[in-house]
């Protein structure tokens, strides 16, 4: 509004603050799960993945180096290290530490404090302790220590390769990303072909009964695909496809079919009927006039119902549940397996986090590249 | 074989399945059945051309009849039979409804459901309006608008999960990882609330994850909306003195209501299929039941067909008045 006169530059100030908070609302949760997926489980339980930006105090139970290690010099038995050399190599200044679990900041670092099991242990600020005993220090492991450290932000890929190479069956999602492609890719193909050629009919060539068709198919938009579900699971079973990707492939396209018929027809209508009649006159038959003038010009219609089914099917979690999935689980989808795992691994946030990070980032990516042709058809898609 | 080779295979049998009936089935009608030579050639081209758009038509059609028209009458059909044990069904009458309507289940889904009409269309679309008007003449608004629209890519069930992450609550003693429990003990809140657990309150817990979605979708079509607000009135409200809410209430809103209706009814049709929120974050417990899960627990856990078509007709006569508006709609604009 800057050229119209009554502009205040305060009421301005007002708008960037307000919609940098509207923004900043929106993206948080997303950008919660994009942060958590990189980090450890004992991160995203110790602290709020907020604080993971910056250095943050953190509880840790820490081991010394074990037994085995132990020197002896003199009278004394002594393990010396780092506590942080043996537990995942990460730095952090300490600020108090304990021997018992009950009281874990009993001491300052620098001083000497008593082991339950005899001995005598002293931690230095940067890690280093020094563990000494009159007896022999017995046991597999080191004595537990348990510091109070503020620990740098560290970030970490190993979820990522938990869920992409080396997880087990549940936690691996290798397979079920390949899955969700092989679902999506032929379902949002196949179609807009037949859509296409339907929508023609629909826009350029006169027939009884044309307008009532198109009719019926603004009806069918809205029409709930739970309806579909028991009748449609029959007629699978009863033709043999049963449960399977062709099946989910079929319906997928089924249910796409109205939203791609109207968007086309709506899109085709609005080619210029000179260019049509010309060709026509020319010769061309009906088939012709389709492939060479219509559909390479209603490639932004095209693109635009693309992007909606590809999402669509991506994200699908209810047609897979009901035509794809048998009880093998062989055929399974990503969504389907982050619902599974949100059951059984209710608290494995960096597991949960990664998954659906990777589910959602394909979808995305394709978002992002293609914004402008989903935003055209929505502005053409929505029912007037 | 492996899915990803069956996948291309089917591509390419779909596609070129598909190109080559529309291809030949050209062909033998223009050659074969109604050749343009001959004595009849006249009757022949405008034959041929009758039967033309049905060759165009026919596997939309079919596709459409099998997977859209004819479930609506089996589901009606189902809805009135019983499953008898070992095959076949018997005609019940309403008794699949009455069974249904006896179920407290049935009347929270229908409750919830009611809820969930009044409030996430409400939500989306003020949400959506208001960042509409907000970014509309900043440098940066296009981008902001990019990023309130990105939760549109996003799958119900991975923004379960990010909501879930919102939500969560630890022991008390110990460091809340949710941002809601987080900014609650802040605020002075005792100990970390299970919000999905509050009956009552819990449905509004999800109904913000589909706001959230939902207004991406809003702002875009509102957008457009307002910027197809003629400039002059605008002009003219100023020069009066009016000032921007206004501008915004008295001016750019009446002009724009029919755009609100189409994105309000738009929403409406997602709420009322709503299913893969409530089934991946409470699966419809501590009083969160809606129609659609609903309807799946009745079609696949309890393996009652009669009730959940039953179901499923009533989410069918929920969607019908918006269904009756849109035709009579679409068929006025046509004349």
């Amino acid at each position: 509004m800057n050229s119209i006169a009554g502009h205040k530059s305060g009421l301005t100030w007002a708008l960037h603050i307000s919609v940098v908070l509207l923004v900043g609302l929106w993206i948080f949760p997303t950008l919660g799960l994009l942060v958590s997926s990189f980090r450890t489980a004992d991160q995203i339980s110790s602290s709020g993945w907020w604080r993971a930006l910056f250095p943050t105090e953190q509880n840790l139970t820490l081991r010394t180096a074990p037994p085995g290690t132990q020197t002896q010099i003199g009278d004394l038995y002594v393990i010396e290290g780092s506590l942080f050399d043996a537990n995942s190599g990460q730095s952090a200044v300490i600020s108090a530490w304990g021997t018992s679990a009950r009281d874990i900041s009993a001491y300052q670092p620098g001083e000497q404090g008593e082991l339950r099991k005899g001995g005598l242990l002293t931690v230095q600020a940067d890690g280093n302790y020094r563990l000494e005993s009159n007896t022999e220090i017995s046991g597999k492991r080191g004595p537990r220590v348990f510091v109070t450290a503020v620990v740098p932000p560290e970030f970490t890929l190993k979820n990522y390769e938990t869920i992409l190479i080396s997880g087990g069956a549940t936690d691996n999602m290798a397979k079920a990303f390949f899955n969700t492609l092989t679902v999506t890719i032929p379902a949002t193909i196949i179609p807009i072909l037949i859509a296409a050629f339907a929508a023609y009919a629909l826009a350029w060539m006169e027939f009884p009964g044309r307008a009532l068709l198109i009719a019926a198919i603004v009806g069918l938009l809205v029409v709930p695909l739970q309806l579909a579900l028991i009748p449609l699971l029959k007629v699978h079973n009863e033709i043999g496809i049963g449960k399977g990707y062709l099946g989910a492939w079929m319906a997928h396209t089924g249910f796409g079919l109205p939203l791609a018929i109207y968007l086309l027809r709506n899109y085709m209508i609005g080619i210029p009927r000179d260019i049509i009649e010309n060709a026509r006159v020319d010769g061309a038959t009906d088939f012709q006039i389709f492939t060479r003038i219509v559909l390479p010009l209603s490639f932004p219609a095209l693109a635009s119902f693309a992007i909606f089914q590809f999402l669509w099917t991506w994200n699908d979690l209810l047609v897979a549940l009901v035509f794809l999935i048998d009880s093998t689980g062989e055929t399974t989808v990503m969504t389907k397996q982050i619902v599974e795992m949100l059951g059984t691994r209710g608290g494995n946030w960096e597991i949960l986090a990664t998954s659906a990070f990777v589910s959602i980032s394909v979808p995305l990516m394709v978002f992002f590249a293609m914004q402008k042709y989903l935003v055209r058809g929505l502005l053409a898609g929505s029912v007037k | 074989m492996h899915p990803a080779l069956q996948g291309l295979l089917t591509i390419a049998f779909g596609v070129g399945g598909c190109v080559g009936y529309f291809y030949l089935s050209n062909i033998i009608l223009d050659q074969v059945i109604f050749p343009a030579r001959g004595k009849h050639i006249a009757r022949n081209i405008r034959r041929a051309n009758i039967i033309r758009p049905w060759l165009f038509l026919l596997p939309a059609l079919l596709a459409l009849g099998l997977y859209l028209a004819y479930p609506v009458f089996e589901t009606l059909r189902l809805s009135l039979t019983e499953r008898l044990p070992g095959g076949g069904s018997t005609f019940v009458g309403l008794d699949n409804y009455r069974q249904m309507l006896g179920e407290d289940k049935f009347w929270e889904a229908l409750q919830n459901n009611f809820l969930w009409l009044l409030v996430v269309p409400a939500g989306a679309t003020a949400f959506g309006l208001l960042a509409a008007q907000l970014t509309d003449r900043i440098a940066w608004g296009n981008f902001a608008k990019s990023l309130i629209f990105m939760p549109m890519a996003i799958s119900f069930v991975g923004a379960a999960v990010i909501w879930k992450l919102v939500y969560d609550a630890r022991p008390p003693g110990t460091e809340q990882i949710g941002v809601l429990n987080a900014i609650y003990i802040y605020f002075g809140g005792d100990a970390a609330q299970q919000w999905l657990t509050i009956p009552f309150w819990n449905s509004f817990f999800l109904m913000a994850v589909l706001i959230w979605i939902q207004t991406g979708f809003a702002m875009v079509i509102l957008s457009a909306a307002l910027r197809g607000v003629p400039e002059d009135t605008i002009e003219a409200a100023i020069v009066d003195g009016a000032n921007p809410f206004q501008v915004f209430f008295r001016i750019k809103l009446p002009q724009i209501t029919g755009t609100i209706v189409v994105v309000w009814t738009t929403i409406t049709i997602v709420v009322l299929k709503v299913f893969d929120i409530v089934f991946a974050m409470t699966n419809g417990q501590w009083q969160t039941q809606v129609l659609a899960n609903y309807m799946f627990d009745k079609l696949f856990r309890a393996n009652d067909w009669g009730v959940g078509s039953a179901s499923a007709m009533v989410i069918m006569l929920l969607v019908s008045p918006i269904l009756i508006w849109n035709v009579y709609n679409a068929r006025r604009e046509m004349r």
